[in-house]
């Protein structure tokens, strides 16, 4: 190409217009929507030490809601599976969890991190195994045979719901259970003036951990690019020798699992549970998973930040308005992108 | 004929049933003398219309909506607050009922417009968020809608138990029973005009479109805007429904009309007496409300008895009721996706 013999065409190197800015930093937007909002925020809110407060503890919500939210989401991309029945695994994990918190008393009560952690760590793994025996339970018989129809689905899954959060009156009894944090994890600590209660600090660490190393199993594993080809394809998946039923359990029952775990950490930062706490926290998980893009990780994180945060700020600006403030949030974010901030392009 | 608008029951049992329940609220009042079976037989009228509505949207539309108790809610709300702003008196009863129904008409094309142009499914999500940030709403205006109590509403004193007209077969006749013959007369008028609505053209394309909507609009019918204009006619015909509750229960409250419970009774009624039929309301609340008198009490019976048995007794207080209608709900939704008026009709 470099040496032109006399006589050719006259050289005309293509000059690639750059898009305007706007245009390229569109399908950026959704990302800054998060650090655009703290800005928002910061100046919204005069004092800078109660903007970090309720900084930190709108992402530890938002990151507790994602870690709820997450298995919906790649349950619904996956095989079109809208799982109404989602609360009765945070209900389960709170309870499980609790349980075994109440029972490991003495390692909670006592002023060591390693042993409140280790007590933290066993409530969350029984937690994580019942919902996810659940899960598997709940998959096989209530939602398998529903496939390919959304308006049983929803039906279904709903009675499903129904029966759980009954179970759970039957095994625990009606009352709501108070659970105290573990010893070391109480209170706050104090950084530029401003208190940060610590586990809400931990609870951000948990979540984006849970964040992080979901994006590298889907990323960077065969497995994952096993489950996003089945979000954009799942017969050609099954088409080249996949067993996309088998991938679409594992998934269900990691997030029931997940779920499970969101319930354990929802039930520490509220430090008291109800058997209706999943159907509470539910709302906010359809609210995120819809803002996101239903099936997309990344938008269910995004969108699960936004709602942590706005809630935060309007409970502190404006008390009366916090209660619509995320029904609002979802009605701007569906006029602005009517599918989600980051919808997921499906191959049909 | 041209009264049931040319949908007979097609059944004999069926049409035997549908006479009984017909007759039995018709002449409740001398037949069934006293208050708690008057109140029981004013509380299915309701219900009937109530189910029905929400029958227009789930079994014509094939639209799942868990803000129905909302729109219930609302027209109970316009009647409180009309009389209690205005006075009592007739014309602020109506036009309570008429502002609850407009409300309840604009809110539903709102959410309609918002969230069936992208995905049908959103809108049993957002219907879910937007239904319970309403009740917490409710709840927390209590300078406006009475918070947690509730409001009493008064009634002009012609359909007031004060109030006496004479005698006939023995059954003395108050204004209570007149009472009931208004909410008799304008659910029997309610459920005529639905009936109407369904076998209408219009209600043939809704049912074209739950059947498929791809093909619908490819035939040439705007499918948002059929869905829109029947959850509209839904949502406003529960209201309606609503402000007879509150004429006649002369209270309303959120645990009477905006209740979760009162819209899984509704959820229940229409998979039970039958989708996508009108008379499977009809049949399916006659059932229901008085097998919930019945079972309740059957319920705790069994319970005393086994009381020595470990957990059984739990599993059959009273109190989980609803935990055996789930499981009910699971099945049916498997095995009789057309109720009962399906089976009677012998169609699947």
């Amino acid at each position: 190409m470099s040496a032109q013999s006399p006589g050719a065409a006259p050289s005309h190197a293509p000059t690639l217009t750059r898009l305007p800015l706007s245009e390229r930093l569109k399908p950026w937007l959704p990302y800054l929507l998060v650090p655009v909002l703290m800005v928002l925020g910061y100046f919204a809110i005069d004092s800078s030490s109660s903007w970090l407060t309720l900084t930190v503890s709108g992402l530890a919500m938002g990151m507790m809601i994602f870690v709820i939210a997450s298995g919906m989401t790649l349950v619904f991309g996956l095989m079109d599976v809208i799982n109404f029945g989602h609360g009765a695994f945070i209900s389960f994990g709170a309870f499980v969890g609790t349980s075994v918190l109440l029972a490991l008393g003495t390692m909670t009560g006592a002023p060591s991190l390693l042993l409140n952690l280790l007590a933290i760590t066993g409530a969350v793994m029984a937690a994580m195994i019942v919902t996810g025996g659940i899960g598997f339970a709940f998959e096989r018989f209530i939602v398998r045979p529903v496939y390919g129809s959304h308006l049983k689905q929803i039906l279904v899954t709903m009675g499903g719901l129904i029966v759980a959060e009954q179970l759970i009156y039957v095994i625990w009894g009606g009352h709501e259970i108070v659970i105290a944090r573990p010893e070391t994890l109480k209170g706050a600590i104090t950084f530029a003036g401003a208190a940060l209660e610590k586990y809400r600090l931990v609870a951000v660490a948990v979540g984006l951990l849970v964040f992080l190393s979901l994006r590298a199993v889907l990323r960077r594993t065969k497995l994952g690019l096993i489950v996003r080809a089945g979000v954009e394809n799942p017969e050609m998946v099954q088409a080249l020798g996949y067993n996309i039923t088998r991938v679409f359990v594992g998934v269900f029952v990691t997030g029931s699992a997940l779920a499970g775990l969101g319930g354990v950490m929802w039930a520490l930062y509220q430090e008291v549970i109800t058997a209706h706490m999943g159907n509470e926290i539910m709302i906010l998980v359809f609210i995120v998973v819809i803002i996101g893009g239903l099936g997309s990780v990344e938008g269910c994180f995004i969108g699960a930040l936004t709602v942590g945060l706005v809630q935060n700020y309007a409970a502190f600006l404006e008390p009366k308005l916090a209660l619509i403030s995320n029904i609002a949030l979802m009605v701007a974010i569906l006029m602005w992108r009517p599918m989600g901030m980051v919808p997921v392009v499906k191959a049909k | 004929m041209r009264l049931l608008s040319g949908d007979p029951p097609k059944s004999i049992v069926l049409s035997v049933l549908l006479i009984a329940v017909l007759v039995a609220l018709a002449f409740a009042p001398f037949l069934f003398p006293g208050s708690r079976s008057l109140e029981t037989a004013a509380r299915i009228c309701i219900f009937i219309v109530l189910v029905a509505s929400y029958d227009l949207l789930l079994g014509y539309g094939g639209i799942v909506s868990f803000a129905h108790t909302m729109f219930f809610g609302m027209g109970a709300y316009g009647v409180a607050i009309a009389t209690d702003r205005m006075g009592t008196s007739y014309g602020a009863l109506l036009i309570g009922a008429l502002v609850g129904m407009a409300v309840a008409g604009v809110v539903a094309l709102l959410v309609a417009l918002l969230s069936l142009r992208v995905r049908a499914i959103f809108f049993a999500m957002i219907t879910l968020a937007i239904a319970s940030a309403v009740a917490v709403l409710v709840s927390q205006l209590s300078g406006f809608t009475g918070g947690e109590d509730g409001m009493n509403i008064r009634i002009p004193r012609e359909l007031t138990p004060a109030f006496r007209l004479g005698e006939v077969f023995g059954t003395r006749i108050t204004g209570k029973i007149l009472n009931y013959y208004v909410v008799f007369a304008a659910c029997l008028a309610l459920f005529l005009l639905m009936l109407r609505i369904v076998n209408s053209p219009f209600g043939r394309v809704l049912q074209a479109i739950r059947e498929n909507a791809f093909r619908a609009e490819a035939i040439g019918y705007r499918v948002v805007l059929y869905r829109a204009m029947a959850t509209c006619l839904s949502a406003m015909i529960a209201a309606l429904a609503g402000s007879l509750f509150a004429l006649w229960l002369r209270y309303v409250g959120p645990a009477t009309t905006l209740g979760m419970e009162i819209m899984m009774d509704i959820l229940l009624i229409v998979v039970i007496g039958g989708m996508g039929t009108m008379y499977g309301a009809v049949v399916g609340t006659a059932i229901f409300v008085l097998a919930q008198n019945y079972l309740k009490s059957l319920m705790g019976g069994l319970s005393e008895a086994t009381a020595s048995l470990p957990l059984i007794p739990d599993l059959l207080s009273p109190d989980r009721w609803l935990l055996w209608l789930g499981v009910l709900f699971i099945l049916s939704v498997y095995f009789f996706p057309t109720g009962i008026v399906g089976r009677l009709r012998g169609t699947r």
